[in-house]
């Protein structure tokens, strides 16, 4: 288990008052110009050493990410841009950092903007966070104050402003270039790419959109060096990592722990078990709704990093891990996210569009078996024809719970369609 | 979106921002690069929706008008985005998280309370205009499933009967903390914790 | 240049070529729906994925820039399957109402179904159903149909510049929609061509035909003076609807609302025989009978008593038989300049477009003197606006004249000719934007030549143009917008008094005893009272009203014609079908009367005409090209300005000719438009 003393969200469960008083207590904004005074490229340079992955879903590399950045502005101002729609199912971890822990992410905010010269750091908090919004604001505002963000950042010689924009409830907002639509002003569709945003992005300039999480450890991994994070978990697997874990657990909670910890201990350490016991597990989503589910066979042995579970054909995502006991019914629970699916796409792709609502329809009669055995392979094929045919991963999202389902759990939905014949014949 | 699809609403003619609300405004407005001032359509309309109590059209021209874009432009992010509500919601308007991670630990209980309680179910606004609910997906508290968020509030770690007194509470006007009902502190487990234990208050 | 390889195939484009123009380069075709060459790229559509070599997906190919070394294939499975896959998509929730429906036989969904489609339907859901919206008298819409390619917003968005539609909601709820209010834009009937299915059909021509059952004829516009490329389709001999035809030179590929909306109006209120007024009324004859009415009373004038004017619809042919007719009648009384426009038409560089309508877009600053080309030229004024947009909201825009929302910011400068003399004299600061423009443009219209100071002004302009560095060597930013589709002609072809002739005012005031209307109706006929007026037209407007004979003939669509554009650039136009009744193309009415007038004119078919043409006007041989023109010297003896404001000619776009006078379309935009604009002017009056 991490030890106390590895945790880099010591606040995490808002055992302390959030503002800035205490925060300081908790080191933040202790000496952050110090920080600074290393440089930009020392700064890339030790996150990327430290092997920090971005912690919102797709697992790239955030120093690499940040070096895109031009080194050179050709008159254009730098954007940081922080994606804080937390919204894949499954996911609140970064609701924890910013209600009980903001300046974390602030420092994280100023010391990563100036990696990477940005001028300013957009942060885009979803709507429905209107505590959290309010918490970050007056965090933001007592940080202007005390001089740590505004003109001569923390004595730096440096200017950087923080604006807090409030989402209005679009999952679609998460994906960066349709997060940086909707910080222009209009509906949150995705752009196409090329251009990506370290050339092209808010306002047309180069930007850099980063995770709460993956922002907000950056100053901690910087004062206990690259070499401590990456000392932490398994090679390309590195650091600590908030878990959220929800569903048929006994006591679902938000966990900072080592990246690489087993599922199995994760669930039992923290959560109490599983409701009913290890044996009563069905299934498990590791990653946020977005990722395929893996069945409890899978679940004894994996370990929670972006490598082991990828190569059992799911994925770390955001490392909310959803539980699901043997009183699941696992259709229902895959047709509920379809359904979320369809809700949230923007509507701009012709297959995410159409082929959302299709497999949404689809599987809410297999449900209850009203289908035929054919259609589990043509349910497939559909998100097949979706799967990487659209601008966005929410495509990709949409269609991998339901692969996950037929992969693992295509006999009881083939059990479900010969019952439902059984009783109308 | 809430309410797009609806019967059609009664608009009233024009509307105006009060001149605090508009205070408001202009600060947010500021904070967006020169030219940029689109960036805060969104948050305007939030504004006007807060004034108005729903977000009528007369309130997105305004905001239109106000930022320099085309009424259409504005129009289209009022659709789009679930949390403008382009009709009437009740004074405490329930929104029940639907998706997965609740629907796991009991969202179906806390739908069967509402409609016990309201009489309301999946979606509209109850006869006395106390309470209105919409059906909305993942709201970011999934460790405090199943929730309800009522009006700005979340509230978390439901079940029928803590719901239904919730709800009575709130048909008599007096309005519970937000958070987890159980007394639990934000998202840490319920018992049993084993982290951070020197930092529990009073320990430190 | 990259080079990249398609289908085996190694092309080079240009830099900033897309993958999809390098497969079109590699001969591929690539099928799409929301690509459109004159739009902002989309790519929502999906329907032209294309593998690439290395990428780990299918990849957009109208959105990808093409690069060196690509490897492409647009001919393998997973292209084949991606293609099955949208459209499937496309289809699941898209009605089988082809039978019912107007695109049908013309429709990219049908098409490209049949090209690249399964053949068969998985789809055992309802499908969608969506609530059709109002867009105006012109643009039908049946959503349930659209695929939310989003062509129609962008197009009104970028191109005509009038942010209308929009698509609202999101995912599979998204809706096109206008918000149930009219499509602001002189342009909107282009969102029909556009639409790749049947959701935005054309309202007027509603279950009219079927496209196989029309025949299609290359014709010229003459609603306004740009010529626009258009395409008549009549079936029998009604004209049921016009397109556009790809000009890049002229119009693009947009007409303008009046263009495609005015032909119903080809059926309406037309001359199909001849008339002569006895005893105050107008009464059917024959044609031998008009032709000898008219006879008895010309041979009883002095040929200084007789008289012509030339309407704005006119075409080469019968404005070159009328000017024969009249010289062999040994009158100098002719006038092609019916609005009045003081233009002498002695030197071609003063009265033409010089800078040509695609030159717009190598401008880098404009004045527009007494001109609003939204109203006066829609698509021109779209060219602007393009040029506008392309230099990234660069290109200023001064305006002398009326202060209207041309779709594109403009600086207003001032209201009449005083401001052209400050500028002039450089007092004005709008002098520095023209002065430092590498190509200014100078557009000057109708509404300031055609007044009694025109000459002063039009001198004023070409001095401005002068001073200002705007016709060089190689750039001529002298430009003159006209409003008729016959004015160039007519100057060319001379049509102005000879000398000690009158001019149309005089004309119209009594100062002739016969008078020949040639399809003028633009004119004021309360001073016709004692004048014997012929009119020899194709609609029952203005001039037949105060006609003692009548003539009919034919209208634009009926007739082989030549018309000469803003530009000077000649054009030839087929007839889509004939003339009702008794009537018949112009020039052989003007032929057939000759021979009454005892004065035969020397051509006998339309190859003799042409070559007569051919001796008055040069560059006969130049058809379809631009031609320009020389200058004449600067003037100081044109005379004084007053200080009257610049008034736009045109008050009712929808009603400035016959025929879109006699049209019910163009009579319900009118309408609309009129109501409309009172509503809102209320509107501002209570928000105020």
């Amino acid at each position: 288990m991490l030890q106390d003393k590895d945790r880099i969200f010591t606040n995490l469960y808002g055992d302390q008052p959030w503002n800035l008083a205490d925060a300081r207590k908790r080191g933040i904004w202790d000496n952050t110009k110090a920080l600074l005074d290393m440089g930009p490229d020392n700064i890339i340079g030790q996150i990327k050493e430290s092997g920090l992955r971005g912690r919102g879903g797709a697992g790239f590399p955030t120093g690499l990410k940040w070096s895109f950045m031009p080194k050179e502005s050709d008159g254009r101002p730098s954007y940081l841009v922080v994606n804080a729609d937390e919204s894949e199912p499954g996911t609140c971890k970064d609701r924890e950092i910013m209600r009980n822990d903001p300046h974390r992410l602030l420092e994280g905010c100023l010391v990563a903007g100036f990696s990477m010269k940005a001028s300013a750091a957009f942060i885009y908090i979803r709507g429905e966070f209107v505590m959290e919004a309010r918490v970050l604001q007056a965090a933001i505002e007592e940080a202007y104050e005390a001089g740590l963000i505004g003109k001569n950042a923390c004595g730096s010689g440096y200017d950087y402003d923080i604006v807090l924009h409030r989402g209005a409830g679009a999952y679609i907002c998460g994906e960066e270039t349709a997060l940086i639509e909707s910080l222009e002003g209009k509906k949150g569709q995705p752009r196409l790419k090329p251009p990506f945003p370290a050339a092209v992005g808010l306002y047309g300039c180069p930007s850099t959109v980063n995770n709460v999480e993956s922002i907000a450890v950056a100053p901690e991994i910087l004062r206990r060096g690259a070499a401590w994070f990456a000392g932490l978990g398994r090679p390309n697997n590195t650091g600590t990592k908030l878990f959220c874990v929800s569903g048929h657990v006994n006591t679902p909670c938000n966990v900072e722990e080592e990246m690489g910890i087993p599922l199995k201990e994760l669930i039992e350490r923290h959560c109490g078990g599983v409701r009913g016991g290890w044996d009563n597990l069905l299934a498990i989503i590791p990653g946020g709704s977005s990722v395929p589910m893996i069945p409890k066979s899978i679940c004894d042995e994996v370990l929670m990093d972006f490598d082991s579970l990828k190569e059992v054909q799911s994925g770390l995502g955001t490392a909310a891990v959803i539980v699901m006991d043997k009183s699941t019914d696992i259709v229902e629970a895959i047709a509920n996210l379809a359904h979320f699916y369809m809700h949230e796409s923007c509507g701009q792709c012709t297959p995410c569009r159409e082929g959302t609502g299709w497999m949404y329809r689809v599987l809410t009669r297999m449900v209850r078996g009203q289908a035929t055995v054919g259609e589990i392979d043509q349910l497939h094929e559909v998100t097949k024809q979706v799967e990487g045919h659209t601008i966005c991963a929410l495509g990709d999202a949409a269609a991998w719970p339901i692969q996950g389902l037929i992969r693992h759990f295509r006999p009881e939905m083939e059990r479900r369609i010969l019952e439902y014949r059984k009783q109308a014949a | 979106m809430s309410g797009a699809a609806g019967p059609a609403v009664e608009q009233p003619a024009s509307f105006e921002f009060e001149p605090e609300v508009w205070a408001q405004a202009e600060k947010i407005i500021a904070r967006y690069p020169e030219g940029r001032q689109q960036s805060a359509v969104m948050p305007l309309l939030d504004l006007a929706q807060r004034q108005h109590g729903w977000l009528p059209q007369a309130a997105i021209r305004c905001v239109a008008e106000k930022l320099g874009m085309p009424y259409i432009r504005a129009y289209e992010v009022a659709t789009f985005y679930t949390m403008y509500n382009l009709a009437p919601v009740g004074k405490y308007h329930l929104q029940l998280c639907r998706t997965t991670p609740c629907w796991l630990r009991g969202a179906d209980e806390l739908r069967r309370a509402i409609k016990d309680r309201t009489g309301l179910s999946h979606a509209g606004v109850s006869d006395d205009g106390q309470f209105s609910l919409v059906e909305v997906e993942c709201l970011g508290a999934c460790c405090n499933a199943p929730m309800i968020q009522i009006n700005d509030d979340f509230y978390e770690d439901l079940d029928y009967e803590s719901c239904t007194t919730l709800l009575d509470r709130l048909a008599k006007d007096d309005v519970p903390a937000p958070g987890p009902v159980n007394g639990r502190r934000f998202s840490e487990p319920a018992e049993g914790r084993k982290t951070l234990l020197d930092r529990v208050e009073g320990t430190s | 240049m990259p080079k990249l390889t398609v289908d085996g195939i190694e092309v080079e484009v240009p830099a900033g070529a897309t993958v999809l123009q390098a497969c079109e380069a590699a001969g591929r075709e690539i099928p799409r729906f929301c690509y459109h060459e004159r739009l902002s790229i989309a790519g929502n559509c999906r329907m032209c994925l294309v593998e690439m070599e290395k990428a780990p997906k299918p990849i957009a190919s109208c959105a990808m820039p093409a690069g060196d070394n690509m490897v492409i294939h647009t001919d393998s499975p997973t292209v084949k399957k991606a293609r099955e896959g949208v459209m499937e998509f496309l289809l699941i929730n898209h009605p089988l109402d082809c039978p019912i429906c107007d695109q049908g036989g013309e429709c990219d969904l049908q098409d490209q179904t049949m090209a690249y489609g399964r053949g068969g339907s998985r789809f055992d859901e309802n499908k969608r159903a969506v609530k059709e919206k109002y867009m105006g008298p012109l643009i039908k819409t049946i959503m349930t149909r659209c695929i939310h390619c989003t062509r129609c917003v962008r197009f009104v968005e970028e191109v005509a510049g009038v942010p209308d539609i929009g698509a609202i909601n999101r995912g599979e709820n998204m809706e096109i929609t206008a918000l149930e209010s009219v499509v602001d834009s002189e342009l909107s009937g282009n969102v029909i061509d556009l639409c790749p299915v049947g959701a935005l059909t054309s309202k007027p021509y509603a279950f009219n035909a079927r496209p196989w059952e029309l025949r299609k004829t290359e014709g010229i516009d003459v609603m306004d003076a740009l010529g626009s490329n258009i395409r008549i389709d009549a079936r029998g001999r009604e004209v049921l609807r016009v397109m556009p035809r790809l000009n890049e030179d002229v119009n693009e590929e947009w007409i303008s609302d009046k263009t495609r909306f005015a032909c119903d109006g080809l059926r309406r209120q037309r001359l199909d025989r001849p008339y002569v007024r006895v005893d105050g009324r107008l009464k059917p004859a024959s044609w031998a009978e008009a032709f000898r009415v008219i006879g008895e009373k010309v041979s009883s004038v002095e040929p200084s008593k007789i008289g012509a004017i030339v309407g704005d619809m006119a075409a080469l042919e019968e404005m070159t038989a009328l000017r024969d007719l009249m010289a062999a009648l040994g009158s100098p009384n002719i006038d092609c300049r019916a609005d009045g426009a003081k233009l002498d038409g002695a030197h071609r560089g003063d009265y033409l477009f010089n800078t040509t309508i695609a030159g717009i877009e190598d401008a880098d600053a404009v004045l527009l003197v007494g001109s609003n080309p939204r109203k006066e030229a829609a698509v021109l004024n779209a060219r602007i606006r393009k040029t506008w947009v392309q230099s990234a909201g660069a290109l200023k825009v001064g305006v002398i004249g009326e202060n209207a929302d041309l779709t594109y910011p403009t600086t207003y400068l001032g209201a009449g000719p005083e401001t052209l003399t400050e500028l002039l004299n450089g007092s004005h600061s709008f002098c520095d934007v023209l002065k430092e423009a590498e190509r200014p443009l100078i557009i000057v219209g109708a509404g300031a030549l055609a007044r009694e100071d025109g000459a002063a002004v039009h001198a004023a302009a070409r001095k401005l143009a002068d001073q200002t560095g705007a016709v060089t060597d190689d750039w001529n930013g002298f430009s003159v917008l006209h409003t008729a589709a016959s004015r160039v002609g007519g100057l060319e072809l001379g049509l102005v008094p000879g000398e000690g002739g009158l001019d149309a005012g005089a004309m119209l005031s009594g100062g002739v005893e016969v008078l020949f209307l040639l399809g003028a109706d633009e004119i004021d006929t309360s001073g016709l009272d004692g004048t014997f007026v012929i009119y020899q037209g194709s609609h029952g407007d203005a001039g037949a009203h105060a006609a003692d004979v009548i003539l009919p003939g034919a209208a634009y669509a009926e007739k082989a014609g030549i018309w000469i554009n803003t530009e000077g650039r000649i054009q030839m136009a087929e007839p889509a079908n004939q003339a009702p009744g008794e009537a018949r193309e112009d020039w052989k009415v003007l032929r057939a009367l000759s021979a009454q007038l005892e004065h035969t004119l020397p051509y006998d078919d339309i190859a003799a005409l042409r070559a007569r043409i051919g001796e008055l006007i040069e560059g006969l041989d130049m058809v379809d090209l631009a031609r320009p023109g020389t200058p004449g010297p600067l003037r100081d003896d044109a005379g004084e300005m007053s200080d009257a404001p610049f008034a736009c000619p045109v008050t009712d776009y929808f009603m400035t000719n016959p025929i879109a006078r006699a049209s019910q379309t163009m009579a319900e935009c009118s309408e609309l438009y009129s109501v409309g604009k009172a509503a809102a002017g209320e509107a501002t009056g209570t928000n105020g």
